[in-house]
Order: structure tokens, then sequence, then C-alpha cells
């Protein structure tokens, strides 16, 4: 028969997740690919932005790019939408993507265990500890690209992209909001990214899966998908914030966009946990749990994407999204306000959006498509009247629509309206608002009033 | 009087799939005990420390540690300490934060013992540097030491002595005595039969998962088993002659004769009775010493035989 030794000693000294939180904190800090990563995050956008924004020649292709040397809440602007593009995902492959599959790489598991003595805790550490240094990474990104532009540009007001104009508190607050809003799907790539890390061990495949999912939702909101799929796929928000910068804003597609990457995020590291807490850290052979992540991993992601499908598309989420009318209110929308503006540089006497009382008649394909859908064929003529003027002005415009909803249009009229990029202004000539703009199509049908 | 176990393991059995890593293996470890562990490769000596550290729980058997039975993963006493597969440290941090990083992690209060295990160890010198060039000896000291830090009553440890030089080996030794005579016990694998030997007072032999051997190391030298010795004499001549007429003893063939050396194969009691024949013949002994350690010549015949079976 055995004694017991002294019981009491013989029950574990359990600390609380906020030990083992600060001991995963440490060792991603004392990493210097995470010391470069946040460096980079917190300098890299500044110089980017005031570089750029000092450059004669600006980023036209890039939403916002057009009005670097306007304001500087466009910089930050740009590196959202970059940022959603390539950075992102790419920090969240190189932070989450790698957080779990670091002790394999170490060999330090069975040590880490012993010490913390419980998988829900450590999971729960190396989330919490991921969490914050990714959440460091992203307000290093905002406020340096922020305050690169502001520094650089100067405080002044946003031009939105209904061309309405942002007063700079406005815009300020405007800009803060949409990084904030990018960080569910952030979240979303994060919990891919344990996911990966946890079920792929230490295959390569595990540290690659946010940016290849990023890459792969890209793609997907570059189809002529219908709306319905497109905003149940968690990287919408990555476009949809651009809802933010509309009068009246469009808050539709960004909310849901939000709420299906929170559920992503969710369910990809719940996932995640159940595959850590099923792992035997005393088998040898054991490198990830090879046929079962696909069960246990992509299948019940795969039945999410469905059903959110299903759901958005009950909703009324149907079709491309993108109709004529829809187009053409867009259009003569953001050539009222940037009629304002070009009104103001030339210092003529101001009109309202009401006096000018715009409209747009738009085609696809000269007219011989059903005008619905994305694409670059898009023809617009705008109509407007001017107070005590009996014609009505008309310029044309020639649109690349994108499947996401985003358009820029191009200018094709009268030199003095929309026909050129330069306006001859009494203090010189100045970038024409007219010449080229970008806008959006609210992909959802808008709601019903009263 | 009862007596007191660090370590009580009843039949315990482990698979993973197919592969049976432990089969019904028994093992006791008294309090204050350095008990070695031994065996080839595979057979499962690391599995089974794996399961006195807690990471995971055997499919069958009892296993109790410090007295509390082990009913689920890391559900074993706080007590535990030690590491298998080598130690696990993070390449980043300096020795000293991967040791002040553990020690934060079991308790938020100041660090104090830090400077001692290193100094311990021997590795004071090194405390500030990373461990990333660090050479496997000083890992292994290092992960000693971080043990060391929990002030442990058991600890496990899977090859303490790999990559060692003469003076680490010295620095752990003197450690791992310290903390037996304080009353710590000790369970170790090695491959080297010389660090058992001087450690353990018990030793365990398993091949293919199951204990072939386990028991005081003096048992295994009094097992009814031939060992061959060394004999150097000032008179070889003479000794090989009493050597051939001691009964149940044979002089080994092969012997370089020029150097003077002898080796003879025999049971303990044949040896004992020739040493007493040499006094006696007057031949001066210089050196009578094991070919093979008991331990090794243990280890081989009894895993060989296991292997066989």
């Amino acid at each position: 028969m055995t004694a017991t030794i002294d019981r009491a000693h013989a029950a574990a000294r359990r600390g609380p997740v906020a030990r083992a939180y600060r001991f995963e904190l440490v060792k991603l800090v004392s990493q210097w690919r995470i010391r470069l990563l946040a460096l980079a995050c917190w300098i890299a956008p500044a110089l980017f932005v005031a570089a750029v924004s000092r450059q004669s020649t600006l980023p036209v292709d890039t939403l916002f790019g057009r009005w670097m040397h306007a304001t500087g809440w466009a910089g930050s602007l740009v590196m959202l939408g970059f940022a959603g593009t390539w950075a992102l995902p790419l920090l969240m492959s190189l932070v989450a993507g790698d957080v779990f599959a670091a002790e394999d790489r170490l060999g330090t598991w069975r040590h880490l265990l012993v010490a913390v003595r419980s998988p829900r805790r450590i999971f729960a550490a190396k989330t919490l500890a991921s969490l914050t240094v990714i959440l460091l990474l992203v307000a290093g990104l905002a406020v340096s690209s922020a305050a690169g532009g502001i520094l650089a540009v100067g405080n002044q007001p946003l031009v939105g992209l209904d061309g309405h104009l942002l007063a700079a508190p406005d815009a300020a607050g405007r800009v803060l909001l949409a990084w904030v809003c990018v960080l569910a799907p952030t979240l979303a790539l994060a919990g891919i990214g344990l996911l990966g890390s946890v079920a792929l061990v230490r295959s390569p495949m595990g540290l690659l899966l946010p940016v290849l999912l990023a890459l792969a939702l890209q793609l997907a909101q570059m189809l002529p998908l219908p709306v319905a799929v497109r905003l149940a796929l968690p990287g919408y928000t990555f476009i949809a914030w651009t809802g933010l910068f509309t009068s009246p804003a469009q808050p539709g597609p960004l909310l849901i966009g939000i709420a299906v990457s929170v559920v992503w995020a969710a369910t990809a590291t719940a996932l995640a946990y159940l595959l850590f807490l099923r792992r035997d850290f005393t088998n040898p052979a054991h490198d990830g749990p090879g046929r079962r992540a696909v069960t246990l991993g992509v299948l019940p992601l795969a039945a999410l994407v469905a059903a959110t499908v299903a759901v958005v598309a009950a909703a009324g989420a149907t079709g491309p999204g993108i109709e004529q009318d829809k187009v053409q209110r867009s259009v003569a929308t953001a050539f009222s306000h940037l009629y304002r503006l070009q009104t103001a540089q030339l210092n003529r006497p101001d009109v309202t959006e009401a006096q000018l009382a715009a409209t747009a008649a738009c085609n696809k394909g000269g007219g011989r498509l059903d005008a619905r859908g994305p694409g670059n064929d898009w023809r617009c003529v705008v109509t407007w009247h001017l107070p005590g003027i009996e014609a009505a002005g008309t310029a044309v415009y020639q649109l690349d629509i994108t499947p996401d909803g985003r358009f820029m249009a191009d200018g094709d009229g009268p030199k003095e309206v929309n026909g050129y990029f330069l306006v001859r202004t009494p203090t010189g000539d100045a970038p024409n608002p007219l010449w080229q703009f970008d806008g959006n199509v609210a992909l959802l049908p808008a709601a019903p009033k009263g | 009087m009862e007596r007191i176990l660090a370590v009580r393991a009843r039949g315990i059995t482990k698979c993973f799939g197919d592969v049976v890593a432990l089969d019904g293996v028994d093992l006791d470890v008294a309090q204050g005990q350095i008990h070695g562990l031994v065996g080839p490769n595979g057979a499962g000596k690391t599995t089974l420390l794996g399961l006195l550290l807690g990471l995971a729980v055997a499919d069958g058997g009892r296993l109790e540690i410090l007295g509390t039975p082990v009913r689920r993963a890391l559900d074993a006493s706080g007590g535990v300490a030690g590491f298998v597969d080598g130690p696990g440290l993070y390449p980043s941090l300096t020795a000293r934060q991967n040791l002040a990083a553990l020690a934060a992690l079991r308790d938020p209060g100041p660090r104090t013992g830090i400077d001692d295990a290193l100094e311990q160890v021997g590795l004071a010198d090194v405390a500030d540097d990373r461990t990333h060039g660090f050479s496997l000896g000083m890992r292994q000291r290092l992960g000693l030491a971080a043990a060391l830090l929990t002030r442990p009553r058991l600890l496990v440890l899977d090859e303490p002595s790999n990559g060692l030089d003469p003076t680490g080996k010295r620095h752990v030794h003197g450690v791992l005595a310290r903390l037996a005579a304080d009353g710590t016990s000790l369970v170790l694998s090695s491959h080297r039969m010389d660090d058992v030997e001087a450690l353990c007072s018990e030793v365990t032999i398993l091949a293919t998962g199951r204990v072939v051997f386990s028991g005081p190391l003096s048992k295994l030298a009094a097992e009814n088993r031939d060992l061959d010795y060394r004999v150097v004499t000032a008179d070889p001549e003479s000794a090989r002659r009493v050597a051939a007429d001691t009964a149940g003893l044979r002089v080994v063939d092969g012997v370089r004769d020029d150097t003077g050396v002898l080796v003879v194969r025999g049971q303990v009691a044949a040896l004992d009775d020739l040493v007493v024949r040499l006094v006696h013949a007057g031949v001066a002994i210089r050196e009578f010493a094991p070919v093979v350690s008991p331990l090794e010549a243990a280890f081989l015949a009894l895993t060989e035989q296991e292997a066989g079976r």
C-alpha cells in the first residue's frame, strides 16, 4: 500500500490564464520577426503615404488615391485598401499562422504543457496573445498612415465615394471606423491562421493558409458571382467599408460582411480549439491530424458558406446587384457633388444638387446588352441644369464597373466640364474632379422607405 | 510502516494505433531515490516518462504520482517537473528570460532562485545570452535549471547527460545527487550506462515496452550471469595458471599476452575466488575491473533475450 504524500501539495498549482497569456506575449514579442513587423507597421505606412502624397503622379487606380494631394485622410484609405488585399493576410499568416506551429518547430510542446498543465489555458493564452499582437499591428497601420497623410498634406476635407465633401473631423471619424470594421475580416483570417497552425502543424501550408484564403476570396470577388455569394464570403468587409464614404452611408453590406467575418472567426477558432484538445502530445509520430483536418476544418467552413449564402439570398440579395437604375442614380449623384466642387474651384456662383437636378442615362454594350452586371462597356450620358439657363448641359462617361460594385467613370465631354484632366482656376491649373471619378453601386436593394 | 513512493505504476499499457509502446509496466520509485530507466531505442522509455509527467494517460493499468492516482492528462501533481525529448527552450529569449518566464508562469511573485539555479548548473556566465546559440549540453543544463526552479518532489529527466562535457556532467551529477539527498525523487533515462551506474540506486530495464529487470544495481551483478573481467597483475603467466585452475572460470581467448592483460569470464563467486587465489599465490594485482559494466552486460543480455522472443 502506498502512502499519500502530502495531498495538499498534490493538487496541481494552476495559474490563471493571465500568466500564460503574459508568457505567450513575452515569447511573441521577443521574436525578431514580430519586432520587425511592428516596426514596419508603425513606420512604413507613414513614409509611404507621405512620399506618395508628394509625388506628381498619384495611384488613381486605387480608391481615394486620386485625392491624396487634397487631404491627408486619403492616404490612410489607400493604405486600408492595400492592407485588405496584401498586408493583413500576410500579417495573419506570420502571427496567427505560426503561433502553434512554432512550438512544434522548437520542440517545446511537452515543456509548455508540463509548465502550464492545461491545454485549454494554453489555447486561450496563445489566441489572446496573437490577438494582442494583431491589434497592435493593425493599429500601427491605421495610425501611421493617417499621421503620414496629415503631416504631409494636412487635415483637409475628404471627397467621399459619391463626390460629397466630408469635413475633416467627419473624415477622421469615418477613416477610424473603416479601420475598425476591417478588424472583423482580419480576425476571420486570424482564426483561419490558428486553425492552419493547429491542424497542419509543421507544414508550410499551415503558415500560408490565411494568405491563400485571402487570395481565393479576392479572386472570388473578381468573378461575376451573385451578390448573395459575394456577401457570404468573409473577406467582403475589405470592400464594403467603402459604404461609409457615401451619403447616405451604405451600412447593409458592411454589417452583413462584419457579421459573416465574426462568425468565421468564431467558427475557425472553435475548430482549432477542438483539434488542439484532441492532440496526443506523447505520440512521437504526431504530424497533424491529416485527413481529419479536412473533416473537422474544411467541411464545417464550407457548410458555413452554404448556410450564409442561403440566409443572404433569402433576405432578398439575388442576382449580380448591379442594375441600370442603381448605376444611373450613383453616377448622377456623384456628378452633382463633384460639379459643385468644380464650381467652387472655378470660383463660380454656388449651385445646389437640387438645382442641378442631374440625371444619368446609362446603357451597357451600346444598348445591345441587358443593362445589368459588371463590365467596362457601360456608357452614361449625364444631364444637368443651371439656374437661369434653359438649355441642359450634357456630359458622357465611360464606366468600368467591377463585380463588387466599384466603378471608375472616365469623362468624355466638353473640355471645360469633364473632357480634360485639368481645369483652369483663378489660381492656376488644378485637377479636374469631373474628368475621372470613382464611385460604387449599392449591391443590396434599397430599403423601402416609410 | 508504510513505504513512501513517489511513483507507483501497475500494469501500465499505452498504445499508439497498432503500436504497443508500453505493455504491463510496473514501476516503483521511492522518495529520495534516483531511478534509472534504460532500454534500447523504441523500448518505451520516453512514453513512460511522458506518462509520469502527465502528458497523457495510460490506456490501461494504474499510476500514482506522489500518492495521487492519475486519471487524466496533466492531472499529475504540481510537484512534478522535468523534460522528455530534450528541454523546451525558446531561442529568442536569454537563459535568464527563459527561466523568468517559466517562474512567472507558476508564481506571479518576485523572481527568486533564478540566479541560484543558473549557478547550480554552471550557466551563470551565460545567463544573459540568447539560447539559440547554446550547445546541446548547455540546453540540457538550462532545462535542468528550469526544473529546479519549481522545487519538484519528482523530477523526470530524459537523457539529461546528452551532449555534456566533463565539467557539465559534473555539475549535473552534483545537482541530481543533492536533490536526491534533499528528498526529491528522480527518474532519468539514459543510454549512458556509466551515468546510470554513477547516479542511480535502482534501475528498470525496458525492452519492447516490457520491464525485463527492475531493482537495485547490485542485484544485476548478483544475477546468475557470466561477467568478463580484466585482470592486470605483476606476473601474467602465474595469473593465467591460477585463473585456469579456478573452478567456474575460464580464460577468454584472444588475450594480448604481450600487454600482460588477462580477460577471464565467470560468475561473481568464481571471480571472488580468483582474487583470493591470486593473493595466496603471491601475485600482485594491479587492476581487476569488468570489461563491460554489470549494468551494460545485463542490459545487452536482457534486451537481446527479449528481442529474440
